[in-house]
């Protein structure tokens, strides 16, 4: 009699713990959000821009978020945002949506027009704040640039910004014609926006110059 | 004095000291001998005593248990036994009646066919006539010498000519008289075939029953040992059902093999019914679980059916329905599981357009040219999906059949592993209660070692006496021996 009544609370408490294990209420979807830089000689730059934005339409699956924005004078815009798309959980639909967003993207990046200025942190900005719409678990921003920051006069950027759990990934970071010169002018670009970025609350920060390298956008560090 | 030499009674000798010393200490653990010896048995007891009785306890536990496995596997097997030799029973009616019931008409073949036999075989033994008596008148007309007269001639030619021509007579007589015997003799051939038929059938019918009796006998003589709860009706009864066990088991491995295949091929197209970005658990999606929700539904089905057909009997409930439900059960269940298969089959062909699609938005973003597979070649996968999706639901529906052979031998099997393993706990309960008597005894063995000294003037003391000393120390009792010092 005890070993059935021990066997039935045990089966119980199994019972409850399969039923408390079988909620999982976090998201596991991914929101990826892709700065491309049209500034200056960068502009030239958009063939692999589009090597990018394929591989990722590969990667994302059904549910996740994806959207592509350009880096201009001022990049704290929603018209900046090329195109952008929530999946479809239906992988068939899915698979139209990246078909669509393909099209988008192929039409901006073929008529790239170059800007005087350059942005980065407007779509930083911008680009955590779309992200954090999504909802997603996983948060993911990267930029196509060469990450030099030139504002104009009026545009006000030098204040903490927040990207709290956020991804930060920067690939084809291009070396400009100081940086040859001088390589500590690249090193330190590249700490200064590590220092920012970590400051402001990011995941990770990470540079990918490899284009053919691009699995590790989405491997942990 | 430094801390170190505190201890030493002459600091300026140390083997003098060490030997007050030890001596002072041998007096004392003497004086405390008896003491010491109580507390190391009760500290054997404190120990030991609950080991045993654990042990024994456990042993009890395994006996009971034993004792249980037994009477339900012995039940088990009186239940089967006796299902077999009423499925025998069965069988041999129907033999008989269906070999017996027509005996006597064959009976009466059989005589009739013998009787005809008989007759022809007397028909067969009437003999031609013999010879006519005038043989020897012949012979002796023959012997009459002519003499050269001519009428006694011509009589003799006479007689010769009529004598030829009875002989030739007699002779076709005597032929067609066995001619007839040869074509009676004939006929006998398909009688006789007949009979060799008809004997053989009998012969094959008898066998036949005789095998059953056999069955009936050895599956009785089965049965009247597990009614007399032998021993080796147990052994036999536990064998057979460790070896149900592992062939179900195997059985069941291929059919979980069948299983994967059947998830995989509808996991991914059921994320097109219920969405693939949902998630149960953080490595389980919500369109995997319902793929597997399916493929049990599936086999749950496959279980009804096997209920319903009578295949298996894991539910009483359905074993008792009525003839009419019965079959309505089969039916829905059927219907239901050829419901399911029609729609595995669909997902399955749903799964590979899926698979075409993703690969051709792959390869546009890869901007290579797309592999058109052209041809029937290129359809033989797909088609190979969807019959592979239609039949695994009506193959995973007799994984009832090993389940339940699983179900009744992994009572023997979990039982008797389980007596064994209260029993092994048990023996190293005793042995380790074995473990700690023992090492008391070592010691009161050792403290007397230390204390030898003393002993030794003690047994002198008491050798001179004639006596035991007063105040001595008694002899030890340790567990179950009386140790006597220095004996």
């Amino acid at each position: 009699m005890k070993i059935r009544t021990l066997a039935t609370s045990l089966a119980m408490a199994g019972l409850a713990l399969a039923a408390a294990g079988c909620t999982d209420s976090r998201s596991h979807a991914q929101a990826v959000y892709m700065l491309v830089d049209n500034s200056g000689t960068y502009a030239r730059e958009a063939g692999k821009a589009e090597l990018v934005v394929n591989y990722l339409l590969g990667t994302l699956r059904p549910g996740d978020s994806f959207a592509v924005a350009r880096v201009v004078n001022r990049s704290f815009s929603e018209k900046d945002i090329v195109a952008k798309a929530m999946f479809d959980t239906r992988p068939s639909e899915a698979n139209a949506q990246k078909r669509a967003f393909r099209a988008k993207t192929e039409a901006f990046l073929r008529t790239v027009q170059a800007t005087s200025h350059t942005d980065i942190t407007g779509g930083l900005i911008q680009g955590a704040e779309f992200l954090n719409e999504t909802g997603a678990g996983s948060k993911t921003i990267i930029i196509f640039s060469d990450m030099e920051e030139d504002l104009d006069k009026v545009t006000v950027r030098n204040f903490p910004i927040r990207l709290d759990n956020i991804r930060i990934i920067a690939v084809n970071v291009t070396k400009l014609g100081t940086d040859n010169i001088d390589p500590r002018r690249y090193l330190g670009r590249l700490d200064a926006w590590h220092k920012r970025v970590k400051a402001a609350g990011a995941a990770e920060w990470k540079v990918i110059n490899d284009i053919e390298r691009l699995d590790g956008i989405f491997a942990n560090s | 004095m430094s801390d170190q030499r505190m201890w030493m009674i002459w600091p300026d000798n140390a083997a003098l000291s060490i030997l007050v010393l030890a001596l002072i200490a041998m007096f004392a653990l003497y004086a405390a001998r008896a003491p010491m010896h109580g507390l190391l048995r009760s500290a054997s007891h404190a120990l030991g005593g609950p080991l045993r009785l654990g042990a024994r306890w456990l042993f009890g536990v395994a006996a009971e248990m034993r004792a249980r496995n037994k009477a339900v596997l012995l039940a088990q097997g009186r239940r089967e036994t006796g299902q077999r030799i009423e499925r025998e029973f069965e069988r041999l009616a129907l033999l008989v009646a269906r070999d017996l019931q027509g005996y006597p008409t064959l009976q009466r073949k059989l005589l009739e066919e013998i009787t005809r036999v008989e007759e022809d075989y007397k028909k067969c033994g009437e003999v031609p006539p013999p010879p006519p008596d005038w043989v020897d008148a012949v012979t002796a007309v023959a012997k009459i010498k002519t003499g050269g007269g001519e009428v006694v001639q011509k009589i003799l030619v006479d007689i010769r000519q009529s004598l030829e021509s009875i002989h030739d007579k007699a002779l076709a007589e005597y032929r067609r008289a066995y001619q007839m015997r040869h074509s009676i003799l004939e006929g006998f051939m398909p009688y006789w075939r007949s009979l060799d038929k008809t004997m053989k059938q009998v012969d094959k019918n008898m066998t036949g029953i005789q095998d059953a009796a056999a069955q009936v006998d050895a599956q009785m003589a089965s049965y009247k040992e597990i009614a007399a709860r032998s021993d080796e009706a147990e052994s036999s009864l536990t064998n057979s059902a460790f070896t149900q066990f592992f062939i179900a088991a195997l059985v069941m491995a291929v059919a979980l093999g069948g299983a994967f295949v059947n998830f995989k091929l509808i996991a991914l197209p059921m994320s097109e019914m219920v969405g693939a970005s949902d998630y149960i658990t953080s490595t389980l999606r919500t369109s995997e679980v319902a793929a597997l929700v399916i493929i049990l539904v599936e086999a749950s089905m496959g279980l009804f059916l096997m209920e319903s057909l009578r295949i298996t009997h894991l539910f009483p409930r359905i074993a008792n329905l009525n003839d009419r439900m019965r079959r309505r059960m089969v039916w829905i269940s059927l219907t239901l599981l050829l419901t399911l298969a029609g729609i595995e089959s669909a997902l399955a062909l749903m799964r590979d357009m899926l698979i075409q699609d993703k690969q051709a938005l792959l390869q546009s973003l890869a901007a290579t040219p797309a592999v058109v597979n052209e041809g029937w070649l290129g359809h033989i996968p797909t088609a190979g999906q969807m019959v592979l999706g239609f039949i695994l639901p009506f193959a995973l529906a007799f994984v009832a059949v090993p389940l339940e052979s699983f179900i009744h031998s992994a009572r023997t099997v979990g039982g008797a592993l389980l007596a064994n393993l209260v029993a092994a706990l048990a023996f190293a309960l005793r042995i380790l209660s074995n473990l700690v008597r023992q090492a008391s005894r070592a010691l009161v063995h050792a403290y007397d070692v230390l204390i030898v000294l003393p002993l030794l003037i003690e047994h002198a003391v008491h050798s001179l006496r004639g006596g035991a000393p007063e105040g001595a120390a008694p002899p030890v009792d340790v567990g179950e021996k009386t140790l006597h010092p220095l004996s």
